[in-house]
């Protein structure tokens, strides 16, 4: 049985292989799979492949989205609070472009805004519910200043490593992700581009997610909250009392 | 050596936590404080967000007063009954707090309410210390003898369900220690502190306890207090970080005896002087903080990321 589908695996792959030769954009990761263990303080992932010649390579990633709420901050009697709130819905956790060349230069605007390359073409709106309450100028405003943050605590990352050749169509470009990458599934979408326009495209999926003791002690304190309070109480005093004896004697 | 923080989701070098707790322990040894009230501000300082480092810091509060009311039993200084008594209202008192903490959190006020709450202890408790350090100082050149009365009555002594407790030798009405107690509770669970620096003042001043059970009665009742703000931040809000109250508790044990230690040796005024002084710079750079203008004025949170 094992045999057998593994002799058909073979055979899927010895006629899988002339096609991908003939395909002009592949592209990989050194990784699928990043491991935030206790010791991790943020990694670097390759991405390498080939495209057809004369071509442009944009390289897309985007974390999972979530609702990400912005702040103003207002005077009141002298000290700094947070006043006014928009709420922008499905906001990638984590962005990254990275390009082969200017992006001006080598994507079309239409093509930039419709596969969301810069951040200024990503597609954040403000909640449903808020929408009609903010002026069109207001919410530029504060997706600007969303960009701004997420730039500054490095989950946003539109410059930086470029996209480099090595000899005409092999290229490759060093992923970061600091030491705050969220967790989740990661969309990972390669370009090639010809004359500003997209011609192939490919997309391979990346994972990002807690690993060892850390993510353990995550899961434990989301699923089993209670317990883990008690238990957190429990190590505490059993520290006190190891504490108080050890030193009694000293 | 770094070591990513599961709960406050950021990496940190283990050293510099081992030497935070260490100097906070060391510090809380010398004067006898709990040392939460320095903490919490320095979590807050190397990036620990403020909810987790307000929950966390309650958790290592948990284990050093358990340690400090060993100590105090084995004196016989722990009045048992009044304890419960600030028990009970400590615990209605961390309930409520863990709520308005939650409720402030929604409303994207906590961070300043945290800061806010800070600032005015701080100043008040750094502010009272050092004036009493320095007349303190002061009185010693001078040689001069003050006075006081044993007891004093007035009103708070006139209130309803009056209670005996041998161990402090008073007989007050329970609402006292019950509204203290609930006082404390609040400001465990906002502000990630034991509340002693609350709660010995008020026990001395206001119930008029005799000084040498204060110390072991406040520890007692604050074990409990904490225990049950670390239970329900954890159910309620999942930011106890158990990893992050172990590094902290160990350099905070070590530090601690090594204070203990050195403090008997140390001439008290002058450091009561700089402790205030210490308590009043980390006032000083909270209150800058909220009043200079920020470098952006927005800022963002994820939403109902659970």
């Amino acid at each position: 049985m094992r045999l057998r589908a593994v002799l058909l695996s073979v055979a899927i792959m010895a006629l899988a292989a002339p096609g991908f030769s003939q395909t002009p954009l592949i592209a990989d990761l050194s990784e699928h799979q990043i491991q935030i263990t206790t010791g991790f303080v943020g990694t670097d992932v390759l991405l390498f492949g080939t495209v057809g010649a004369d071509s442009n390579v944009v390289v897309v990633v985007r974390g999972p989205e979530e609702q990400t709420a912005v702040w103003r901050k207002a005077r009141f009697a002298g000290i700094w609070v947070n006043d006014q709130k928009v709420t922008f819905e499905r906001v990638p956790s984590f962005y990254a472009v990275r390009s082969s060349a200017p992006l001006e230069e080598i994507a079309a605007e239409t093509t930039r805004m419709r596969h969301g390359m810069g951040a200024e073409f990503l597609r954040l709106r403000p909640a449903a519910e808020e929408a009609a309450e903010v002026s069109d100028t207001e919410v530029a405003t504060f997706r600007r200043a969303l960009i701004r943050n997420k730039e500054r605590e490095g989950l946003f990352a539109t410059a930086g490593d470029q996209i480099t050749f090595l000899g005409g169509q092999l290229f490759r470009t060093r992923l970061h992700f600091p030491a705050n990458v969220p967790t989740g599934f990661y969309d990972v979408e390669v370009f090639m581009l010809q004359e500003g326009r997209v011609v192939h495209a490919q997309t391979t999926p990346l994972i990002v997610r807690k690993a060892g003791l850390g993510a353990d002690v995550f899961f434990f304190a989301h699923n089993y909250s209670a317990v883990y309070g008690v238990i957190a109480v429990v190590l505490a005093v059993a520290a006190g009392v190891i504490a108080a004896f050890v030193f009694r004697k000293g | 050596m770094n070591i990513y923080l599961p709960i406050a989701e950021i990496s940190v070098n283990v050293f510099l936590l081992l030497g935070m707790g260490g100097a906070v322990g060391f510090l809380s040894g010398v004067f006898g404080v709990g040392g939460g009230f320095l903490m919490t501000p320095l979590l807050i300082f190397i990036g620990v967000s403020p909810a987790v480092a307000v929950a966390t810091e309650a958790n290592q509060i948990v284990a050093s007063s358990v340690s400090g009311v060993l100590a105090h039993w084995r004196r016989g200084n722990v009045d048992f009954r009044m304890g419960t008594v600030l028990l009970a209202g400590g615990t209605i008192g961390s309930l409520f707090g863990v709520w308005l903490y939650g409720f402030l959190r929604g409303l994207g006020q906590l961070d300043l309410v945290i800061s806010l709450c800070y600032v005015v202890f701080l100043g008040i408790v750094g502010g009272l210390m050092f004036l009493e350090a320095s007349r303190a100082l002061f009185r010693r050149r001078r040689q001069i003898d003050i006075r006081r009365k044993l007891h004093q009555h007035y009103w708070l002594h006139g209130l309803p369900l009056k209670m005996r407790f041998r161990k402090s030798k008073l007989y007050i009405s329970a609402l006292l220690p019950i509204s203290i107690g609930f006082l404390v509770g609040v400001l465990a669970a906002i502000m990630g502190v034991s509340g002693g620096f609350i709660m010995v003042p008020a026990m001395i001043y206001l119930l008029g306890m005799p000084t040498a059970v204060v110390v072991g009665t406040s520890l007692f009742q604050i074990i409990f207090v904490t225990s049950s703000v670390t239970f329900l931040q954890s159910a309620h809000n999942q930011t106890v970080d158990v990893i992050l109250a172990l590094i902290l508790l160990t350099g905070g044990v070590i530090g601690a005896q090594i204070g203990t230690r050195a403090g008997t040796r140390l001439r008290g005024e002058q450091l009561r002087i700089l402790l205030a002084g210490l308590v009043l710079a980390v006032c000083g750079k909270l209150l800058f903080d909220l009043v200079a203008t920020p470098d952006d004025l927005f800022s963002i949170g994820a939403e109902g990321g659970q």
